[in-house]
């Protein structure tokens, strides 16, 4: 058995989100919203607990109401794959400030560790290429996320970054779960500039 | 006399619904074509409904209105994502062109048509319809108001006379 060397999801997350500025934050259901929630709560963090398949549109609309600030969707394998068309409505509106990243661990953890898509062949990034996103990323060593971190807030997208993570299931840190008040207090953060 | 697409981009651009999501619907095509070429608005052409749910929401957090047009056959692509509308009580606007009724010779368009009005409505959106272009002014004014400053979802019908017959 081939050991592939993986990075760790909480460490990257955090790393992402360090010296955030202006950044918006949009995460999917599951372990990739508690992974945002453990980097630190943040008025500006819009945590989805389900519309699975939402994720990048929520960026979408968000990038294209907000062209002047770096918008960035972290989501899961699974949550990208129910929404795999986004990825082309996306290249085809092609927002410059919009950045996806799949935290990828080719399962859907949340169900009980059915594998994923991406775990049978499918590759997220080379579909977001052929949709016509400006950049996409592939990496397996957390020494990357300096630069995908300096590249998101470069607003030079639609990218998409696909980072191979492993199979644990760090403990569940749960953000706030009332989605009025997590849109009121984003849309409260925004207005007050 | 005026048609449905131009009183409707009219009354988008004086109420400053900026976002405009849409499938290809022929019902919708001459709003589609006036709204995609008009830089007072945001166009997003998606490859299924929902994902216009999901945009208009992130709008909405940034702080721009928006519109959603479709056919009646999209509505039934919507449910789930409208859950997202209702638990962050998202403001919506639907545009709901009606196939599957009036004049209809394709039967399949027939029980998807059927199912919008009780579909939309056991997902907490409020439904109206709009049988000529008078009435789907008002009716739109109307459900701006509600959806922009009442936080409410709303899906406007318009029906398939109003569009007219499709020609086979």
């Amino acid at each position: 058995m081939v050991i592939r060397p993986q990075i760790e999801r909480r460490a990257a997350v955090s790393l992402l989100l360090e010296d955030r500025d202006q950044l918006l934050v949009v995460s999917g259901l599951g372990s990739p919203t508690w992974d945002v929630a453990a980097a630190g709560d943040h008025p500006r963090n819009f945590h989805l607990w389900g519309a699975m398949g939402g994720a990048a549109m929520v960026g979408l609309g968000l990038a294209r109401a907000r062209p002047d600030l770096p918008v960035l969707v972290i989501t899961g394998d699974g949550e990208q794959l129910m929404g795999m068309g986004a990825l082309a409505t996306i290249g085809a509106a092609a927002p410059g400030n919009l950045a996806i990243v799949v935290l990828d661990n080719r399962h859907y953890g949340e169900t009980g560790m059915q594998p994923s898509h991406t775990g049978l062949g499918t590759r997220l990034d080379e579909v977001a290429v052929a949709s016509g996103f400006r950049w996409t990323e592939r990496h397996a060593d957390i020494q990357a996320m300096p630069g995908l971190r300096r590249r998101i807030h470069a607003k030079e997208g639609p990218g998409l970054a696909v980072l191979e993570i492993g199979t644990d299931e760090p403990s569940r840190i749960m953000p706030e779960r009332d989605g009025v008040f997590l849109k009121n207090r984003f849309r409260a953060d925004l207005q007050a500039g | 006399m005026r048609t449905h697409g131009k009183a409707l981009h009219e009354l988008f651009r004086k109420r400053d619904i900026r976002h405009i999501t849409h499938v290809p619907d022929a019902g919708h095509a001459e709003l589609i074509r006036l709204a995609s070429t008009d830089d007072a608005f945001v166009s997003t052409a998606l490859t299924t409904e929902e994902e216009g749910i999901a945009c208009l929401a992130g709008a909405w957090l940034g702080g721009e209105r928006g519109a959603l047009l479709m056919q009646s056959s999209g509505v039934g692509n919507c449910i789930n994502m409208l859950g997202l509308t209702e638990i962050c009580r998202f403001p919506l606007l639907m545009f709901v062109t009606m196939r599957g009724e009036w004049a209809e010779q394709n039967p399949w368009q027939r029980p998807m048509s059927r199912a919008v009005q009780p579909c939309l409505e056991a997902m907490n959106v409020i439904v109206q319809r709009a049988d000529d272009v008078d009435e789907l002014l008002d009716l739109s004014e109307a459900a701006i108001d509600m959806a922009y400053a009442g936080d409410h979802a709303i899906a406007i019908l318009i029906s398939q006379k109003l569009i007219g017959r499709k020609t086979w």
